[in-house]
């Protein structure tokens, strides 16, 4: 699997529920897609209550990242390969 | 007709999803959980983050109850890529993040799901469920034992 901590990304959003998360982006963002538990995203499979919604932002994927001690942050990072790859499955 | 014999039963596993450990009655419930599933002829799986396995570790140095005990997310690849599965599930839920996990879970993997939920805001919690799997819900912060009495009377190890 891969490792998003060793990606280069922002923190858009911490301390939230997932619930929280997921109605930021769809408020924020108006490129957006939703996907099931378990999606593969920067080669991690993705964690969270369905329907997970990940934002898109010119080269920037916003999504939520959830660990069990630190809950969940919605994490901005920009890869055009993966905001491409995720735009042609909308 | 002709039944198989009881060593010729496919043997039921059951995956322990651990949270953070920081509410102390976790370790505690899950060596309880793992003796009464080893009782019922059930293999336990745990995983979990290191400080959570650790507490494990430490807590039965001679591996009595504990089996194998995985990493969290190696454990949710192997479910996801299909590698891997259980008969049970258990998620043990005192927060949020123990929400998502849990529903995770009851996407990628064909288990029973059960979701254990203690901790100070234990209602809270329940009430953020909506999706189907067992709840087994206590207040239970450093004492065990109202969380073991609803587990008790549950029984999901007979199930």
């Amino acid at each position: 699997m891969g490792c998003i901590e060793e990606l280069p990304y922002e923190v858009v959003l911490r301390g939230g529920s997932f619930k929280e998360c997921r109605d930021y982006v769809r408020k924020h963002f108006r490129e957006s897609l939703d996907v099931q538990p378990g999606f593969k995203i920067f080669d991690t499979h993705i964690i969270g209550i369905p329907p997970i919604s990940i934002g898109l932002d010119g080269d920037f994927v916003i999504f939520p990242f959830t660990k069990p001690c630190h809950g969940t942050f919605l994490l901005r990072v920009e890869d055009r390969a993966e905001a491409d790859r995720l735009r042609k499955r909308k | 007709m002709i039944g198989l014999a009881d060593e010729e039963k496919p043997q039921r596993s059951a995956l322990l999803v651990l949270g953070c450990p920081q509410v102390p009655v976790q370790t505690s419930i899950a060596l309880y959980l793992i003796h009464r599933l080893r009782q019922a002829g059930i293999t336990p799986v745990v995983a979990g983050n290191r400080s959570a396995i650790t507490l494990l570790v430490v807590a039965d140095p001679k591996r009595h109850y504990l089996g194998e005990a995985l990493d969290l997310d190696r454990a949710i690849d192997q479910i996801t890529e299909k590698k891997r599965d259980f008969d049970l599930c258990f998620v043990f839920i005192h927060n949020d993040a123990g929400v998502s996990y849990a529903a995770t879970m009851g996407v990628i993997s064909r288990a029973r799901l059960y979701a254990l939920i203690y901790g100070e805001h234990y209602d809270e919690l329940v009430a953020s469920i909506e999706f189907p799997c067992q709840n087994i819900a206590a207040k239970a912060v450093h004492n065990p034992m109202p969380l073991k009495k609803i587990l008790d009377e549950v029984a999901p190890w007979a199930a």
